[in-house]
């Protein structure tokens, strides 16, 4: 029987953590990249409750999830509005078409 | 008069004529002619006052006391630098015998060029903003008692007359223009170099007592004044000296213009209009011996010995080379201006010979050539003005369709060649009197008493040519002189014939100035290194 | 009638032409007769002129009268002290009888021209040049200065350019007076140079001043040579006035003028100016300057004489007869013979200014022909002319009892007693062969115009005897061409008064060793420079200044000490011979003219045939026109054109040169500048630009990209970083 170790969630949070990259940089609309910056964020948190777990440090990992989910909620609501507005502006939301800083 | 700073303001009395001439509309043509003939009649006007109240007994060249209508007060001072002291230019004006004819030869000159101005049709205004111009820089250099402001008025006069011929001249207008600029140019530059080379090698007290470096023609011209140290000082051993002399000597032979320097001169007044060719002929040939005169001289007493040799020489060469090269031209202007290095070479002659007698006859040659030769080119420009074409063999018997034209030609191609009762002759006879009173050019003054022979034959040539013989039919639209031409040529004859008649008038001014520079120049000794004073 | 009032009305007569001329030149067409004008100021000239030389003759024969006064006056030169130019006029006895033969001639070649010059468009301006010529010729007499003298020269060179030139619509008459004023200049320049030696060593031009410095041993700049050169250089100026060889060549062509101004320029005036000048200078002329003087005299009027012996042209004929004459008084001059070199100015002058006007007359009647080939019988049609024209040829041919037999027969005499004391046999011999050329020539002129039958009858019916003011003049000069207004004997004219009273011949004031021998004089030459001193007489003590002339005398006796015993002597047995001689001589040369022309024993152009050669050299003058055209002329031309060329191309190719060089290096430094040193700027551009394109590409503004380069990014750093770990 293969105890569940510290590895295991390792593993699960890099897989995520790629799914997200994955999904940032290939995904053509703004939504799903948002949504891939989510995955990001939860692999992150992932690896913070599980060093919490396995490592001494107390309460902090944990916290430090909370926060993390608490700044997602922020950032999706906020990035949510800026793509709205700029499916306003633009009448698209694919972040190829969207380059007007470039210059 | 009390005192009237009547040299500035015959020398800016021209700008300020310039300045109002340029508020006033380009349109008012026959006013901007009237004013500008005002104000030159008005130079005129202050030189005879100038000349009437003219001490004939001051001797002035070197005796800065006895200079006349002296102004004077710091321009530039700067005070405190490390090694130099204290840079001081000064606004020095004043005039002796040597300047004082020149003085009244330029207003002379220019009121005649601008009433000989009156067929510019091209931009009035600025021509005679610009002759305008040209006239307070002529002016300056003969007023002018500091090196410094010598320079400026120097080269003041370069840039109007560049425009004057650039813009209104002939169909190589611009060639001309910037072979004259280039070449005077040229000379000023090694001008520049001796003037701060002298500079820094002469010191003249100041009021509260310490010594600065000086401008002061004055100054620079007594050996006590130069630092046993300074690079241009006679106490100094060495060529500088020399080679100084030399390239001052050529800054002005350019301007004489003295073989071999001379062909800007023929293109200059080729291209240029006849005011212009006539107060080039008339003044600014005139600055270069007058710079001679009052620079070279004085200053370098003891080289100017060892070189009046080769001064006689090249005067000479003038001579004789100019009327040779006046006879094969063609073209009527050409043959003046070439006429005009000839008789620049009495001028060199009679000044080499450095006795009274032969300077005299040089500045006396430097008025009457002015005066003279302005007459012929006005004249040739009274038939470039109808016919418009200068060749010698275009035209022919003129004088029959203009009588009173060719009278006035006569009288001038003869005042030109020496003829006794024109003024030319006297100042002939005294240049090659006076040359040939010194045996080392003796031999010089004869061969260039063929001058009198060659000027009579291209003269005379020339005046067969285009006065006499048959007339040529083609002309026969030709109008004689109108009332303002007489007004040009009436007093020029006027002046001719007094001072070939009295030319005793001329002479008692230049007359003390003279054997005070020749006494000068004789006193100096040989080298300077060997004494201290 | 004291000397300050004949002074002063010498200067009135000098300037009534001058008034003349200014009239006329300023107002001339305004006034209704111009010619009434110059006519009776030259006519008040004339009456003064008399006055002046009846009361100089008469009172002060003996004496010269000299006012003078500053004219530029220069103080304070170094060394000198004070230089001085003087005016000043002198009268001696040449000079009041020059004034007024010049007055004279002046005056009949106005009233002449009355009716010669009528109609002409230029009718008052011809009385104003008549006028100004006048008045220069007028001033060279009276002056007592070298300097004064030069410059009344140059205005009669200058008032004869206008007279010859008169009619210058046509081309020969402007070339002329061009060719007259020039070749005048040259031996003017060499006078110049003469005054210029003159002033440098004695600061006067003061004739007087000058001879008493030479008298007392102060020759210019110490040396004889330059006083023989100085004597030499003034001669040229005579050589160029008097047309003498090899100067001769414009008095011909001169002929182009009106023929009156030809007997005023070519008789009286101008050209015995030259003659003139000699006396004026001939006490400092040495052995070497007289005998070159001599020489040049002889070889004039022998080159004259067989140039005029074949012309065709009246007037050139006369004007080369001319020349030779004055050849002959240069050679006087030379010889020693003055009195007899100004008695024949003075004779000729009459008998040479009648024969212009008689051919002027001529001329006139003959409508402008001047071809003696088309004339001939004109006896008949002008027996005035006639009459007045041989006794005038009888003059100059030497016959006795006219004045030309006088004047002649001393030169003649003076030239073989010259011969005699000196050995240079060649000039007497040369002229008595020109005395024999003058009377075959000139007796071939009257024989050819007057006698015989016309050859061209139109022209002679219409020829026609001169009215009076022409007529006159020449009545009047052919009777003062007659012996007894010189002197009563007809065959000796030293006891006449014009030699015996008037006109001596002074001492040369050169030393003693450069004399002939023949003019030494026994009294040592200071001695009488002291009683010339002491027989000056001031009469006024004012201070000399500007403006106020003094008034001096000065004993001529003590001056006019004759030549040497010796030469006296050698002229007095000369005297008989030498009028046998001529007479013979003159006596063949007009046989010889009625035989060839008016007899015709001997056909003329056999004759010229058989001596072709000498005859073309003859008609063509010795070829001087066409020498001087290809050496002088066009040498002068030829080079003047060579230095117009070398000033083009050469020295202002130079300046040109020196201009396009400097752009050249001016190019180059641009080339370089724009290549090197802007290129290495550029290239430092180029280089941060080409790196700023590169890196742009990775720019791309899209977050994706960035977020792939981040990952990528730690990637590698996590990679590098390893051993860390």
């Amino acid at each position: 029987m293969v105890q569940v170790g510290l590895n295991h969630f390792l593993i699960v949070s890099a897989i995520l953590f790629s799914l997200g990259i994955f999904g940032i940089v290939t995904r053509k609309n703004a939504v799903m990249v948002l949504m891939g910056i989510e995955l990001v964020l939860n692999s992150a948190n992932l690896n913070f409750v599980a060093f919490a777990k396995y490592g001494n440090f107390g309460l902090s990992g944990q916290i430090a999830a909370l926060f993390v989910i608490i700044l997602a909620a922020a950032e999706t609501a906020i990035a949510l509005a800026i793509v709205l507005n700029i499916y306003k502006t633009f009448s698209t939301v694919n972040v190829d078409e969207i380059d007007n800083l470039k210059e | 008069m009390a005192y009237f700073p009547i040299l500035s303001f015959i020398t800016f009395l021209p700008i300020l004529g310039m300045l109002i001439i340029l508020c006033i509309p380009g349109k008012q043509e026959k006013f901007i002619k009237v004013f500008s003939a005002v104000i030159t009649g008005l130079q005129v006007l202050l030189a005879g006052i100038i000349l009437n109240s003219y001490n004939y007994s001051l001797p002035g060249v070197f005796h800065q006391n006895s200079y006349q209508f002296i102004e004077k007060f710091r321009w530039i001072e700067i005070s405190g630098l490390s090694w130099i002291g204290t840079i001081k230019i000064d606004y020095f004006l004043g005039i002796d015998g040597i300047s004082a004819p020149m003085v009244l030869l330029t207003a002379l000159i220019s009121f005649i060029a601008t009433l000989s101005s009156w067929n510019i049709s091209k931009s009035i205004k600025g021509y005679f903003a610009l002759f305008l111009l040209l006239d307070a820089g002529m002016m300056g250099v003969f007023v002018a008692l500091d090196f410094f402001l010598f320079y400026v008025f120097w080269e003041l006069m370069l840039l109007p007359m560049y425009f004057l011929i650039g813009i209104w001249g002939g169909p190589r207008k611009e060639y001309a223009a910037i072979k004259f600029f280039i070449y005077t140019l040229f000379g000023s530059v090694f001008m520049l170099l001796v003037m701060i080379g002298l500079y820094f090698s002469c010191t003249e007290v100041l009021a509260n007592g310490t010594r600065a470096f000086t401008f002061n023609l004055i100054a620079l011209m007594d050996p006590k004044n130069y630092t046993a140290t300074g690079i241009l000082s006679p106490f100094n051993p060495g060529n500088l000296r020399f080679a100084a002399y030399i390239a001052l000597f050529v800054g002005f032979a350019i301007k004489i213009p003295m073989f071999p320097f001379h062909t800007w001169l023929p293109d200059a007044h080729v291209e240029a209009p006849t005011p212009i060719s006539v107060i080039l002929a008339g003044v600014l040939l005139k600055m270069g011996t007058y710079g001679i005169i009052r620079i070279c001289f004085p200053i370098f007493p003891e080289i100017t010995r060892q070189v009046a040799w080769y001064i006689a020489l090249f005067g000479a060469i003038n001579i004789v080379y100019g009327a040779l090269c006046a006879m094969a031209q063609k073209d009527f202007k050409k043959l003046i201006a070439y006429s005009s290095v000839s008789h620049m070479g009495y001028v060199l002659l009679g000044m080499a010979s450095l006795t009274t007698v032969g300077i005299n006859g040089a500045i006396f040659q430097m008025f009457n050539h002015g005066t003279i030769t302005a007459m012929l080119f006005l004249l040739v420009g009274v038939i470039y003005d109808r016919a418009h074409t200068r060749g010698l063999d275009d035209f022919g018997g003129l004088a029959l369709k203009m009588p009173m034209y060719a009278g006035f030609v006569t009288v001038a191609f003869f005042a030109a060649i020496g003829l006794p009762s024109m003024s030319g002759f006297i100042s002939e006879s005294f240049v090659f009197l006076g040359a040939f009173s010194v045996s080392s050019i003796r031999i010089i003054t004869i061969v260039s008493t063929l001058g009198i022979l060659l000027g009579a034959s291209y003269m005379l040539w020339a005046l067969q040519r285009v006065y006499l013989g048959k007339f040529n039919e083609k002309w026969s639209a030709l109008t004689d002189l109108d009332a303002r031409e007489y007004a040009m040529f009436i007093p020029l004859t006027i002046i001719i014939f007094i001072l070939g008649i009295y030319p005793s008038f001329m002479l008692n001014i230049m007359n003390t100035s003279v054997n005070s520079l020749v006494d000068f120049m004789n006193k100096m000794p040989a080298s300077f290194s060997a004494l201290k004073f | 009638m004291t000397e300050a009032v004949l002074l002063n009305i010498s200067i009135a007569i000098l300037l009534l032409p001058a008034l003349g001329f200014i009239t006329l030149i300023l107002f001339g067409k305004r006034i209704p007769g111009p010619q009434w004008v110059g006519t009776s100021l030259i006519f008040l000239a004339l009456c003064i002129s008399i006055y002046v030389g009846f009361g100089k003759l008469a009172f002060y024969a003996g004496q010269n009268l000299i006012m003078e006064g500053r004219w530029i006056q220069i103080l304070n030169v170094p060394v000198l002290g004070q230089v001085n130019f003087d005016l000043g006029i002198k009268l001696d006895n040449l000079t009041v009888i020059m004034l007024f033969v010049v007055n004279l001639i002046s005056f009949l070649v106005h009233l002449f021209s009355m009716e010669y010059m009528r109609g002409d468009i230029r009718f008052s301006r011809y009385y104003a040049y008549l006028g100004i010529f006048t008045f220069s010729m007028l001033g060279i007499v009276l002056t007592h200065n070298i300097l004064m003298m030069y410059i009344f020269w140059e205005l009669v060179g200058i008032s004869s350019y206008l007279l010859i030139g008169f009619w210058f619509e046509k081309k020969s008459a402007s070339d002329a007076s061009k060719k007259a004023f020039l070749v005048n200049r040259v031996g003017d320049t060499g006078m110049f140079i003469g005054i210029m030696i003159l002033f440098t060593n004695y600061h006067t031009f003061t004739f007087d001043t000058i001879f008493a410095q030479i008298a007392a041993g102060n020759l210019p700049f110490h040396s004889s040579a330059w006083l023989t050169a100085c004597g030499i250089m003034i001669f040229l100026g005579a050589v160029g006035k008097s047309a003498q060889f090899p100067l001769h060549v414009w008095l011909p062509d001169a002929m182009e003028g009106p023929t009156p101004v030809s007997a005023l320029i070519h008789a009286a005036t101008m050209v015995a100016a030259g003659v003139y000048l000699v006396a004026r200078i001939f006490v400092m002329l040495t052995a070497d300057a007289m005998l070159t003087i001599a020489v040049i005299g002889m070889i004039t009027s022998f080159i004259a004489a067989t140039i005029a012996l074949t012309q065709n042209d009246i007037k050139k004929v006369l004007a080369y007869s001319t020349v030779s004459q004055l050849g002959y008084m240069i050679m006087a001059l030379g010889v020693g013979a003055y009195s007899y070199a100004f008695f024949h100015l003075v004779t000729h002058a009459f008998f040479k200014a009648c024969l212009f006007l008689g051919s002027g007359s001529v001329i006139h009647a003959m409508h402008h022909e001047q071809d003696l080939r088309k004339m001939g019988g004109l006896r008949k049609k002008m027996p005035i002319t006639y009459y007045a024209f041989l006794i005038s040829t009888l003059a100059i041919s030497g016959v006795p009892f006219t004045s030309g037999f006088l004047s002649k027969d001393g030169i003649l005499a003076g030239t073989l007693a010259f011969g005699s004391l000196t050995g240079h046999w060649l000039i007497p011999i040369v002229a008595f062969l020109v005395a024999m050329m003058t009377a075959f020539y000139m007796f071939r002129l009257v024989i050819l115009a007057f006698h015989g039958e016309p050859r061209d009858l139109h022209k002679y019916e219409h020829a026609h005897e001169s009215p009076f003011v022409m007529a006159m003049p020449l009545v009047l000069l052919s009777v003062l061409s007659v012996f007894f207004w010189y002197g009563l004997n007809p065959f000796n004219p030293s006891t006449g008064w014009f030699l015996d009273k008037w006109i001596k011949t002074p001492t040369t004031i050169v030393p003693q060793n450069m004399r002939f021998d023949f003019m030494k004089t026994e009294a040592p030459v200071a001695g009488s420079l002291e009683n010339a001193k002491a027989g000056e007489v001031k009469t006024t003590n004012a201070p000399i200044a500007v403006g106020a002339p003094k008034v001096t005398k000065q004993n001529e006796s003590e001056t006019a000490i004759v030549h040497s015993e010796h030469y006296m002597h050698a002229m007095h047995q000369a005297h008989y011979p030498a009028m046998a001689l001529s007479l013979l001589l003159g006596g063949i040369g007009i046989l010889f003219s009625f035989l060839l022309y008016q007899w015709k024993k001997i056909d003329p152009d056999k004759l010229a045939e058989s001596l072709k050669p000498l005859y073309k050299l003859s008609l063509n003058k010795w070829y001087f026109d066409e020498i001087y055209a290809a050496t002088f002329i066009g040498g002068t031309l030829a080079f003047s054109k060579f230095l117009a060329w070398f000033d083009n191309k050469v020295v202002d190719g130079i300046v040109n040169g020196a201009a396009t060089l400097t752009r050249m290096v001016s190019k180059l430094g641009g080339l370089f500048d724009h290549v090197v040193v802007d290129g290495f700027v550029n290239f430092t551009a180029y280089l941060s630009g080409f790196i700023g394109i590169f890196f742009r590409k990775f720019q791309t503004g899209k977050v994706q990209t960035y977020v792939v380069f981040v990952v990528f990014s730690v990637i590698i750093l996590l990679f590098i970083f390893r051993p860390f770990f």
